[in-house]
């Protein structure tokens, strides 16, 4: 097929791949330069002391642990509330399942600040609760849920029921069934979910700045960093997310490759 | 709703139903509707609320035609979010045919791995990298001037230019998927038979391709004009005084003006202009609400 | 374990479709009892109605004397095999074969023992620790069985269990599950759209269309004394002639067809739409100068072995198929020849209805 690729769209590819990753790289090689501002030019000299800057930075580790706090209580209720919600819509008539879909689907939708607008005034006006990390955990999971109701329905979707049925027949309760049958069945797509409804937290901006009350998110604290005072700690951080997030993605495709050779 | 019982059991079923209400009811739908009621309310004092200034009213909505500078806004965040979306279907197209129609099989993947990868990564982290390249003293300034095209650096971070090419870099994914699943169902015998019928590359393109990628097309430009609207952290990182964002100005009413109707009413025209893109488009390409359900 | 199931009156809708109209009958406990029928004739409707995967909109089901209404499949002394067999793919052979017995709370060391003692009474020993995936499609069916026996149920409920197989496989399974259900005396329901198979296998047969049961009878004497044309014409092969009703008497009548009168049985019953029904191989060939004859005109004719498959056409153009044994003498007559074939009255039945 490479007959097909003309010259011309052959240097438009390379062209968008520098443009893709160039300034990530240009970010990434920052770091190392021994300059006040975060640059490549003028090229100083080689250090290391943006990573020694990063990591005693006190304010950088609070914010660090509020993102793995706020992203761990959206797992806790983003994945059940996702994996309950793709089991309804297979129980409710047809009608009725795709105006639930249209609901549940909509905040995947609606921009990130509305988001967070919408879920601060209901809670202050209704509740007498501020922003902070619980309303940042319930505006989050507002849409994550959409995310992981998605995957588990995709899922749920090649599951054999009849699998179900067998074992009601041979004396399980629906309880049981649904534990040792249904859950083992979807664990695959429930850690997946998992997975990324934490990465979706963690990164998320435009909803957290309206719900984050006094709290600061490591995504927050980075944004706030460029705008006030940036100095090359931020590409420290940077590189460092950077390179976990790859490590995490080869890992998981070296996983998904083993498991199904294709 | 019987079904639901039947197959899990009274008290399983009923925590589902329990868990997806709470979702439903509490988080997506009252905030959205409470949020629209507020807008129609003026702001009020807690001791004046359930008096006689509580009334609804459309005054928080007027407020944007009266003020010029927050109108010139909100006009400029339209306009500068249609050129973003125009300007990411222009560079995507290109990638998503090439991916969707000259590459096949194992190739295809790789290529599709590779234009992931980067958007994996935080948007705030990837919009500071163009910050770099962008900065007065970065790297772009300095190709430019080295190689003559400048006589001196510009200030790129420094209007909307700067966060319009944020902007495009930032969402340029979501463009590519939508059109290249749409170019992808296309029967490629169909592009065979134009070229064997004599059709230029270019009218292929404009004959067959697009209008088969139609729906694509129309998806990909509602969720990144959409995105650009509604972007946040963008204008944020690249933007300047000279170029605020429509939602920078929402944010100010609920955390510099301490006026949460008159946020709630502003986030509530934003939200419109969104459906409104939404039905827009959906006339404009002559797809139905089904087609675009990718 | 072993109960009688009780059907009475039993009727099941789904919305304006009838799906089963007004069965009644009583299965033995002991007894390998077969629903046989065409596709859509609700004899899966029946079996998840014992099963207990949901309840008649009219009647009673009950098991061993007791009524069923309102106790869920996890609660009846039945167990199924389903058609796709439904083998958990997550667990091994063992694991499913044990996992009634895991619910109803036996402990890990039981539950093994027991599992071998199933494995070897399907022959598959020492087999337990595989995955499901690793089998083949007989053993997987043996699996399946083993698992539900494992619970020791009253009534073991077989859905079209060899439908899947191929032919020799499926014609040992006939042998292995007739031989398993004598052995543990458990009463065995089977369904099947195949006749061969109810025939082999079963004590008794209810042969159903579109919702009724037309016969409830052993093999015998459903394949000799029909009750109605559909099930003369489902069950083996016949001739049907169609014709008038003259007499009737005494276990015997007339029906006067294009060919002339023709004696059969018959069992007395109104209605129109008569026919008679002779099988194949009830037919002689020649004129045996009493009882009924038939002139017909030669088609083809089709050497199998232990007999001769003769097709011809009657006068009328409609069909005609005669049975010849294989007793060493030639089959001289030639494709358009005539030729004359005889039956007695017990050789045929009249019958209402249509075929």
């Amino acid at each position: 097929m490479n007959n097909r690729t003309s010259p011309l769209m052959r240097a438009y590819l390379l062209v968008f791949l520098l443009y893709l990753f160039l300034p990530l790289l240009i970010m990434g090689l920052a770091t190392f330069n021994d300059s006040r501002f975060p640059t490549i030019t003028p090229w100083n000299a080689f250090t290391l002391k943006w990573f020694d800057a990063l990591f005693a930075d006190g304010k950088m580790w609070e914010a660090l642990w509020s993102s793995f706090v706020i992203g761990l209580g959206v797992v806790v209720l983003a994945v059940p509330t996702g994996v309950s919600a793709a089991l309804l819509l297979q129980s409710v008539h047809r009608r009725t399942r795709t105006v639930l879909y249209g609901v549940m689907v909509s905040p995947l939708l609606t921009p990130g600040v509305i988001i967070g607008i919408s879920t601060l005034i209901f809670w202050r006006e209704r509740f007498g609760i501020g922003g902070g990390p619980l309303l940042t955990i319930i505006a989050q999971a507002s849409f994550i849920s959409g995310y992981v109701m998605l995957m588990v329905a995709a899922r749920l979707e090649r599951f054999d029921r009849t699998l179900e049925e067998a074992a009601l027949d041979l004396g399980a309760t629906q309880g049981t069934v649904f534990r040792r049958i249904t859950l083992p069945y979807l664990a695959p797509s429930l850690i997946a979910a998992a997975f990324l409804a934490f990465l979706q937290s963690f990164e998320n901006y435009n909803t957290t700045m309206f719900v984050r009350g006094v709290d600061t998110t490591l995504t927050v604290y980075i944004a706030s960093k460029v705008r006030t005072g940036v100095t090359p700690a931020v590409n420290a951080l940077g590189l460092i997310l950077i390179g976990l997030t790859i490590l995490g993605a080869l890992f998981h495709e070296l996983r998904r490759r083993k498991a199904s050779p294709a | 709703m019987t079904l639901l019982f039947r197959r899990h059991g009274w008290p399983l079923g009923v925590a589902m139903l329990l868990i997806v209400a709470f979702w439903i009811i509490v988080q997506v739908v009252l905030p959205q509707i409470l949020m629209i009621d507020f807008s129609f309310r003026p702001n009020l004092l807690p001791s004046e609320i359930g008096g006689p200034k509580d009334a609804y009213t459309l005054r928080n909505y007027e407020t944007l035609w009266a003020n010029d500078v927050h109108f010139a806004i909100f006009v400029k965040t339209i306009a500068a979010s249609a050129v973003v979306t125009l300007l990411t279907l222009v560079v995507c197209y290109p990638i998503a045919f090439h991916l969707a129609y000259e590459l096949k099989g194992p190739k295809a993947a790789r290529l599709m791995l590779v234009l992931v990868i980067p958007f994996w990564i935080n948007e705030i982290l990837r919009t500071f990298a163009w910050y770099i390249v962008l900065a007065y003293a970065g790297p772009l300034n300095a190709l430019l001037v080295g190689i003559g095209v400048l006589d001196e650096p510009m200030r790129f971070l420094d209007g909307n230019g700067g966060v319009m090419v944020g902007m495009v870099y930032a969402y340029l994914l979501f463009m590519v998927f939508p059109l290249y699943n749409a170019i992808e169902s296309l029967d490629p015998a169909q592009v065979e038979a134009a070229r064997d019928l004599g059709a230029s590359w270019g009218r292929i393109h404009r004959r067959v391709i697009i209008p088969h990628a139609k729906p694509g097309i129309a998806t990909g430009c509602i969720m990144v004009f959409m995105l650009a609207a509604g972007s946040y952290a963008v204008p944020a990182l690249l933007g300047s005084p000279n170029s605020r964002w429509f939602t920078e100005i929402i944010y100010n009413w609920f955390f510099e003006g301490g006026n949460w109707n008159q946020g709630a009413a502003y986030a509530f025209i934003l939200l419109l202009l969104c459906v409104g893109f939404i039905f827009a488009m959906m006339r404009l390409f002559r797809v139905s609400l089904g087609e675009l359900t990718r | 374990m072993t109960a009688a199931v009780e059907i009475d009156h039993v009727t099941q809708r789904f919305g304006d479709f009838t799906a089963v109209h007004d069965a009644s009958l009583t299965i033995e406990a002991g007894e390998f009892f077969s629903f046989l029928g065409p596709s859509g004739c609700g004899k899966t409707t029946l079996l998840r109605l014992v099963s207990g995967f949901m309840d008649p909109t009219e009647g009673r089901i009950a098991i061993g004397g007791k009524d069923m209404r309102g106790i869920g499949p996890n609660k009846r002394p039945t167990a199924m095999i389903f058609q796709n067999l439904a083998l958990f793919p997550l667990m091994s052979v063992a694991e499913n074969i044990a996992f009634g017995l895991e619910v109803r709370g036996l402990g890990k060391a039981e539950r093994r023992r027991r599992a071998d003692e199933l494995l070897d009474l399907i022959a598959l020993p020492g087999q337990g620790d595989k995955k499901v995936s690793e089998l083949s499609g007989g053993q997987r069916q043996r699996v399946a069985i083993a698992r539900a026996l494992a619970v020791e149920p009253a009534v073991l409920l077989l859905d079209e269990p060899l439908s899947a197989l191929d032919l020799k496989l499926r014609q040992h399974m006939r042998a292995e599950l007739r031989a398993i259900q004598k052995r543990t005396g458990v009463t065995f329901i089977y369904i099947t759209h195949d006749q061969g198979e109810a025939l082999a296998m079963s004590d008794r047969v209810a042969v159903m269309r579109a919702g009724h049961i037309e016969q409830v009878a052993s093999p015998t004497e459903l394949y000799d004394r029909p009750a109605t044309g559909f099930v003369a014409g489902f069950v083996g092969e016949t001739n049907r002639i169609a014709g008038r009703l003259l007499q009737g008497a005494a276990g015997y009548g007339v029906l006067e067809t294009a060919f002339g009168p023709l004696s059969a049985r018959f069992d007395g019953s109104d209605g129109s739409g008569h026919a008679l029904y002779v099988r194949p191989e009830r037919l002689s060939l020649g004129d045996a100068g009493t009882g009924n004859r038939l002139k017909a005109t030669l088609d083809s004719s089709a050497f199998e072995g232990a007999h001769l498959l003769v097709s011809a056409r009657l006068g009328d153009g409609s069909p005609l198929v005669v049975q010849v044994p294989n007793a060493g003498q030639p089959f001289t007559v030639a494709p358009g020849q005539d030729f004359t074939v005889s039956f007695t009255a017990d050789d045929a039945i009249i019958l209402a209805g249509e075929g």
